[in-house]
């Protein structure tokens, strides 16, 4: 490991959640066909460009989800997977549950992207429970999304509120997949993970050599493409 | 058999105390109301219901549960908000819970329909909830051994009805319908409107009759069409 052959990519300050979004948008190939999961993920939606010809999915049931809907297109009917109002673009296209899991499931979803409690650093998501003692499971689509899409992104924060890594060597939260976080979009840096280990693509206000002092798992530099 | 009934409570009269049931929809998108508040005066108790959530609020399969006549939920995402009645009968040791992902809910409840006797998936591999059950290497990832869903009964949501049972919902009011259809030994659906015999396009036909045991028509019960996006003809 040699943490001075620099490669990467770094800006002065940490990213906020909307730049952070921004960023992950962009890295979408064009022509995608994308699942974006509840909470910060779906951020990225804001920043998808026309010529990008993104194709959105919502596990409830359709391909082709435009954006929130409002006033009067709002429709009981046409929800998306955290059961906001959402529209429906030209070209959409809907189906029952079992058929929008087998998109999932089957490989055909080039990327979904997802929040994340910790992500090892062989890239084990943990994000559908606490494991608490008393608090009531629910897991919903989460680990057909982390199984099932080519890509798996994650969108979070690198630390707790109290200062912890959410990047782990191994996760103490119970797992939702095993070894499929591809990338992890945070506001201090971008990294890929993998059985190779953690790779560093870019840093946010902070150099590879403080984000080793964050992260408890050996850092490499990208290197150049 | 098809049988046409005049009311909600006619068509669920038959479900018996101890009954798996089926219900369709997801948030309030294909969720039958009117079926399952039949249901709940029907009075049919000691239930396993199969439904994504747990209940929302203080209604539909909310009440159900907060009237004790649910033993057991087959769901996957019984935490929600406002989901607390089935969070009070769980905290209080009073409902079983199969807590399942969404994906192999939605593919058991398939397989059933299907006649198939199991599958093997990669979701859920190396998680608590493929604690106990059967593995396998399949092309270098481990799956997961998972089995079919079956019900006495599935009450369900769509949009129309033709004569012949043949059913067409409405955008993501689909969701479980058709498969919940196929699994269950009979099924009840709520439509909003009942079409002559070859009114609906046998192309378009999302569920065909052959699943379809009792239809009952609920005014309103699917959304006004006038809400769709005007962007969209």
């Amino acid at each position: 490991m040699s943490l001075t052959e620099t490669s990467i990519k770094s800006s002065e300050t940490p990213l906020g959640r909307d730049d952070l979004a921004r960023l992950v948008a962009k890295d979408i190939a064009p022509g995608s066909f994308v699942n974006l999961g509840i909470g910060q993920p779906t951020l990225v939606s804001n920043y998808l460009t026309e010529e990008q010809n993104i194709t959105l999915h919502t596990e409830n049931g359709m391909l082709g989800m435009g954006p929130e809907a409002t006033g009067d297109q709002i429709d009981e009917d046409l929800i998306n997977a955290g059961k906001i109002p959402v529209t429906e673009l030209p070209g959409a296209s809907y189906f029952h549950h079992a058929d929008s899991f087998a998109i999932m499931r089957g490989g055909h979803l080039d990327i979904c992207v997802l929040g994340a409690f910790q992500v090892s650093a062989n890239g084990d998501l943990a994000n559908w429970h606490t494991g608490a003692p008393g608090a009531i499971p629910a897991v919903g689509g989460a680990m057909d999304l982390a199984t099932g899409a080519k890509d798996v992104f994650v969108m979070m924060t690198l630390l707790t509120r109290e200062g912890a890594s959410k990047i782990v060597e191994a996760c103490t939260y119970p797992v939702t997949g095993v070894g499929c976080v591809t990338r992890v979009y945070t506001d201090k840096g971008v990294f890929l993970t993998g059985p190779e280990g953690v790779t560093v693509r870019e840093t946010f206000g902070c150099t590879l050599e403080e984000l080793q002092e964050l992260v408890p798992v050996p850092l490499k530099a990208a290197t150049a493409a | 058999m098809l049988n046409f009934v005049d009311s909600v409570q006619a068509a669920v009269a038959g479900i018996k105390d101890g009954s798996t049931v089926m219900i369709g929809g997801f948030g309030n998108a294909g969720q039958p109301f009117e079926l399952i508040d039949a249901l709940l005066e029907c009075g049919a108790t000691d239930l396993t219901v199969v439904n994504n959530n747990a209940g929302q609020g203080d209604q539909g399969l909310a009440l159900l549960i907060k009237e004790g006549r649910v033993k057991k939920m087959i769901c996957s995402f019984p935490r929600q908000s406002d989901s607390w009645h089935f969070d009070a009968k769980y905290k209080a040791g009073e409902i079983e819970l199969e807590l399942v992902p969404q994906g192999n809910l939605a593919e058991r409840i398939r397989a059933a329909g299907a006649g198939i006797g199991g599958f093997f998936t990669p979701t859920g591999y190396g998680t608590m909830l493929a604690e106990g059950k059967e593995t396998r290497i399949i092309d270098g990832r481990g799956q997961v051994f998972e089995t079919p869903i079956h019900a006495d009964v599935a009450l369900i949501k769509a949009l129309k009805a033709d004569g012949k049972g043949n059913l067409v919902y409405r955008k993501t009011a689909r969701n479980f319908g058709p498969i919940m259809a196929a699994a269950a030994k009979h099924t009840i659906a709520q439509v909003s409107e009942i079409v002559p015999t070859g009114g609906l396009d046998p192309e378009n036909v999302v569920t065909p009759g052959i699943y379809v045991n009792t239809i009952v028509k609920v005014a309103g019960s699917g959304s006004p069409a006038a809400n769709t996006n005007p962007k969209v003809a």
